[in-house]
This record gives C-alpha cells, structure tokens and sequence, in this order.
C-alpha cells in the first residue's frame, strides 16, 4: 500500500509541487489507505491506480483540502497545507467523479458560473473555446439535464480550460466518455503538463501521458 | 465582491424560478397551515383575531423550516457544493449569498401573502401590515439560524424533520418577538421595542450564521 | 487531560497538525485507566452528598409558613435546574475545545454529558409540576424558569438525534460541537426573550422565583443537593465518556491496556 520513490526525488520537487509524507485517511474508524507518500512537480503527472473501494476518490479529495486527514502532512512548496486555505485553493483545480454542474442550466451557464466562483469574471470567449474544444459547441444552450453522461462529463472536464491552474486533481476523467473526447482530454492534458502544471489522476486504465504510478489497496 | 454576490443571488434566484413547483409548495403549506387553525378553533372572530399574530408567525416559520432543506441539497446532490468549498472566495460570503437568495424565494413571498391571509382573521389591514413588517425582519433571521441546520444536517436520513428539530427552539426568540410585535399592532401598542430587538437578533445572526455555516458545511463535507 | 509531555514524545510529532492529532489519541490512553480509577471515587462522594443533602432538606430545613411540606421539592428542583444550565455550559466549553484544538476526547466528554444534562432537565420539569399541582393546581406553568428548562430540554434532545444520525463518528463529533456552540451562544438570548414573554402576558403572578425566604439551612441543603448531582455528573460522564472510546474504535474493546490503532 504504500509507495515509496526515492528521497532525493522527493526533496527536489517539493518545494515546487505538491508532496505528501505518510498521508492517512480512515472513514467509520476503518482505514482507507495509510502510510502514502507521494511528490509531483512541474510538468509531471501522477497516475493513482487500485481497485473499487481502495481509497482513490478519498486520496484525491483529502489531497484538495476536502478531508482531512488522519495522519501524515500535505505541504505546498514547501509549505504545510491548512484546509481551505486561499494560496493552495487558487492553485489547484478540482473535478471529482461527480460533475459538479447544476442540471436545470446550460452548459455555458454553468461554465460562466465556474469562472465566477473560481476567483475570475466570467467570459463569453473562453466558456466558448472551451467547450469547443470538446465539441459541445452546438450544445452549450441546451440544459444540462437533457445531456447525456458523457455530455455532461464533457462539460465537467471543459471547465480546467476556464481558469489556468496549476495543479490538477482528477477523479475518474474518463468515465462515461467516447474516443473523440477521450483524445481531446488528452490533448489538454498534455498542453497542460508542458506548460509547466501538474495532475494527480485517479484512473481505472493508465493513461498514454505516462507519468509515475501510485498504486493504492494491499 | 458586491458583484459576486448579486451574482450568486441571481444564479440561485433563477435556478429556484426553475425549480419552482417547491417554492410553491411550501408557499403553499404556509395558506393551508394557516387556514387550519379557524377550522380547528371555531369562528369565534374576536378570538380568531386575537390568535392572528401567532398563528401566522407559527405557520411562516414552519414553511420556512420545510423550505430550507433544499438549501444545499441539490449542489451536495451533483457535486458542485465541493466547487464552492475549494472556491478561494470566503465561504461565509458564498454562503450568505445563498441564504439571501433562499429568503427572496421563501421568506419574502411568504411576507407578500400575510395580509391576504390576515384577513380570514379579521386582522385589521394596519396591523397586517405591521405584522408583516415583523416578518420582514424575522424570516431572514429564521434564514440565517435555519442555514446553519441545513448544514449540519447535510445528506443525512430524515433530513428535513432533523433540521426541524434542531433550529425551532433557537427560533423562539424571533418568534416571541415577531409575534409580539405583531399583537402589540393589533393592541393599539407601541410596536417598537420588539421591531427593533428583531433587528439586533437580524445584526447579530447576520455576523454569526454565515460563519457557523461556512464551518457546518466543512464538517460535513467530512 | 491534553496530555503535552507524551505528544512530545510521540515520534510523529513533526507537523504541529500530526502533533495535535496524536494529542488526542496519547492522553485517551493515558486517561482512560485514570478516569476509570476516579469514576467510583465520585459516585461514593455522590451518595454521601445526596445522603447529606436531603437529610438537611427534608428533616433538618424548617416548614415553610405559607406552603408547607411541599416546597421541599426545591431541593430537588432547583439543583436540577441549575446542573441542567451548568452541564449545557461545560458541553459548551468542550464543543469550543474541539473545534479550536482538533481534539477528539473533548467533543465525546460533551457526547458523554449531553444524556445526564437532558436527564436533570428532566428533572426539573418534573419536580416543577409535582411542585405546581398542590401548590397552584395545575401540572404545567408557563413560568419563565419552566419555559427556558422546557426549551433546554429540546436543545439537549436535538444534540442527541444530531449525533445519532450521523454515521460517520468524526463528523458526528465535530457537527454537534458545532451545533452545541451555536446553542449556547443563543441560550441567553432564549432566556431574555422568555422572560420578557412571561412577564410581559403574565406578570409575575404565579412564579417559581416568588421562593420562599432562603434560611440558611435552606440553602446548605440546595448547595448540598446541588454537589451531589455535580459528582454524579462526573462519575457518570468519566464512565460513559469510556464507552464512547471503545465504541468510536479509538481505544480495543478490550481493557485499554492495548493501544488502539491511529484509525480513530
């Protein structure tokens, strides 16, 4: 369960990225997972792979301040991390494996609202390009609600295009999409990664981008 | 901020217009609740006129427990109450616009209706008025001390009537007071001593609530 | 009961985060063993203070001229009232504790009072009417006291449904902290208003603070009711608060002799 790269990996991207010593997490008094260590700096992407029920969903929300912990620390270049705190939330992006978009808008409504709550004044410009670049541009106007699955994840992926940050927390990003937009999250993946940002993806199926590993469940 | 925050009124007002088979149940519940009661006690008009204060203040604050259920339900349903949890916004504020927006569609209309209502009383138009002056200043306290419940009671089983059980008897105060106002109108009394410990009770839980809000949600996000 | 001295040593102690946790976690162990030594300690002081009490209230304290053998139930009414204040109070302070601390043995002392508070309001209401039906004739009053116990009987019982519809034992502790914290900043305002109410529609006809003139005895045999439900209370919540470890995984079912894991 536990995942162990070597040291002196670990101290030189910790104080640009995103690290976590022996990071805890139990639920009912039963542990999730225990004992993690892991580093991501810039331009890299950590893959967190297990079975159902092994403790990914909770990993990656206790990794966006979320949850808390049970034992270990998060630091953020360098810094500890305390739970809502503004410097670490304006530096990460979060989409869990719930969509987190309201069903009685429009996908361009939603995303004009995602931009507000996320610190930035909503554009017309960026809401478009980014649903564009997942071919939603025909449907940005339709409620979300006559959407389908993969419409609607779309959407919830459209929405790291809105505003730039520099860590990226995915729970499950290609559940429920087809190839097309498979390759187009891949495609912003990458732009991503080379412009310097870093991701932390919970996946059943290891993604082409490549990136360390992090296995979680015995 | 002022923008961000008419912004996210007018986002939630709009989504409730959407939704707005529940904000009309709970207006609603408020016209049956309150024509129950001449049923329950006899026509007798001078008695009727007398239990009007109370009965109408009892009757908006039950619609408005039953309303405040959906506060966060729908955003904890579809996941993007964790979008405003990791907003780097302060949370007391996204919250206290939310619970603004919540009065608008369940506290004001209920306020709207009260004359009307007053009148199966026999309620005269200016104490009806008064009395809704009252509501004007408590139903948004009833918002703010119910939106700590809701937050608590986040998800939970049986979250509606839990949520009752936790915030009516901190809502005694404004109720003793907003009724109170209102039988003092009828009286011919001063109304003014409880109008305006209604608006301490407004000033304080305006400060405390979205606070104590902001933290109950963090919990239960756990 | 935070124990610093073992936090210190503790070998997980490098983020003052870790430290507060473990904080939590060393001075269970360290306190369970202690409040087990001490709860016997209370109960026996309880009984003396008890005996003590009521043999001062109901033997030694004169008749009262104008009501007679029945005001003796103030030494059972008014302890309860004033421990059922007092309790709500220490939960209170213990939510605050929690949630400024992280620390987990102070949210279950308030879960470990929280019955025995509910319960002397319990007592109160019911020594109120028993008081009331001979005196007045009637079984309720709308006394401003009465009214507050009333109201604080519905706060306790909201922090114990709260905490039984949670599953989830660190969000139960840390809602109803927050829930008890909420509470007793509005129980003054509740008291205000009631008795602005009261005085207001009533006045101050019928009314338990019309007490008969406090003899000294009087009041030794309330202090002395008052202390002994105040060892009870202890006595009560070290037992239950030992419970509460065992059932929240933190300490093994088991005698706490082996230590439980750090999955709390």
């Amino acid at each position: 369960m536990s995942n162990r790269p070597a040291d002196t990996h670990v101290e030189a991207t910790a104080d640009r990225g995103l690290s976590a010593r022996r990071l805890g997490f139990c639920r009912a008094g039963r542990p999730v997972f225990g004992d993690i260590d892991l580093a991501v700096g810039p331009g890299e992407l950590l893959q967190v792979t297990g079975a159902n029920g092994s403790g990914k969903t909770s990993l990656l929300r206790v990794l966006s301040g979320l949850l808390e912990p049970a034992a270990g620390e998060l630091r953020w270049r360098a810094r500890p991390v305390r739970a809502g705190e503004s410097g670490y939330l304006q530096s990460l992006a979060y989409v869990g494996h719930t969509d987190g978009i309201d069903p009685d808008l429009s996908a361009a409504q939603n995303l004009a609202f995602a931009m507000r709550i996320a610190g930035a004044t909503p554009s017309r410009v960026r809401v478009d390009h980014a649903l564009d670049s997942y071919g939603m541009a025909r449907t940005m106007s339709v409620p979300v609600r006559r959407l389908s699955l993969g419409q609607r994840r779309r959407v919830a992926l459209a929405r790291l295009a809105l505003v730039p940050r520099l860590l990226w927390l995915l729970d499950e990003p290609l559940t429920a999409l087809d190839e097309q937009a498979g390759d187009a999250f891949q495609a912003q993946l990458d732009a991503h990664l080379r412009a310097g940002g870093m991701a932390v993806v919970a996946t059943h199926r290891a993604l082409p981008a490549g990136g360390r590993f992090l296995h979680l469940g015995g | 901020m002022p923008a961000l925050f008419a912004a996210i009124v007018l986002h939630d007002v709009s989504l409730a217009w959407r939704r707005r088979g529940s904000i009309l149940s709970s207006l609603l519940f408020f016209v049956i609740a309150s024509s129950l009661f001449p049923l329950a006690i006899g026509p007798d008009p001078q008695q009727l006129r007398a239990l009007a204060p109370g009965i109408l203040w009892v009757a908006a604050l039950l619609a408005s427990m039953l309303s405040l259920a959906r506060l966060f339900a729908q955003e904890h349903a579809d996941g993007s109450l964790d979008q405003l949890l990791l907003s780097p916004h302060p949370l007391a504020l996204l919250v206290l616009a939310k619970i603004c927006a919540h009065w608008v569609t369940s506290g004001l209309p209920l306020l709207l209706l009260t004359p009307l209502l007053a009148q199966q009383y026999g309620l005269p138009v200016s104490s009806a008025l008064l009395l809704s002056a009252s509501l004007l200043i408590g139903t948004p306290v009833l918002s703010l001390i119910g939106g700590v419940g809701a937050a608590l009671t986040l998800g939970l089983r049986g979250g509606a009537v839990l949520l009752c059980v936790l915030v009516l008897p901190l809502c005694v105060p404004v109720l003793i007071f907003g009724a109170g106002a209102g039988a003092a109108a009828d009286a011919g009394l001063d109304a003014m001593p409880q109008l305006s410990l209604l608006g301490a009770c407004l000033a304080l839980s305006l400060f405390l609530c979205p606070i104590a809000t902001a933290a109950g949600l963090r919990i239960s996000m756990e | 009961m935070n124990d610093l001295a073992d936090a210190l040593q503790s070998d997980r102690a490098t983020a003052t985060g870790t430290a507060r946790r473990w904080l939590a976690f060393a001075s269970a162990r360290r306190f369970d063993p202690l409040a087990g030594r001490l709860a016997p300690w209370f109960f026996a002081a309880a009984l003396l203070l008890l005996a003590a009490g009521l043999y001062v209230g109901f033997r030694v304290a004169p008749t009262d001229a104008q009501q007679g053998e029945v005001y003796r139930i103030i030494f059972i009414h008014v302890p309860a009232a004033w421990m059922s204040m007092f309790i709500y109070l220490v939960m209170a302070g213990y939510s605050a504790l929690a949630l400024v601390f992280h620390t987990r043995l102070s949210s279950m002392m308030a879960s470990a009072l929280a019955p025995t508070g509910a319960l002397f309001t319990v007592i109160a209401l019911a020594s109120g009417a028993l008081w009331g039906q001979p005196t007045w004739g009637t079984w309720w009053v709308w006394d401003a006291r009465l009214t507050s116990e009333l109201i604080l009987l519905f706060l306790y019982l909201g922090y114990m449904a709260l905490e039984a519809a949670i599953d989830e034992p660190r969000r139960a502790e840390r809602a109803c902290a927050l829930l008890a914290l909420v509470g007793s900043l509005n129980v003054p305002v509740i008291y205000f208003s009631v008795q602005w109410w009261n005085t207001l529609h009533q006045g101050a006809s019928v009314s338990f603070t019309t007490a008969p003139s406090m003899a000294a005895t009087m009041l030794a045999g309330m202090l002395l009711m008052t202390l002994a439900s105040w060892m009870y209370t202890i006595a009560v919540a070290l037992v239950r608060v030992r419970c509460i470890l065992r059932e929240r995984g933190v300490l093994a079912p088991t005698d706490g002799s082996r230590s439980g894991s750090w999955a709390g």
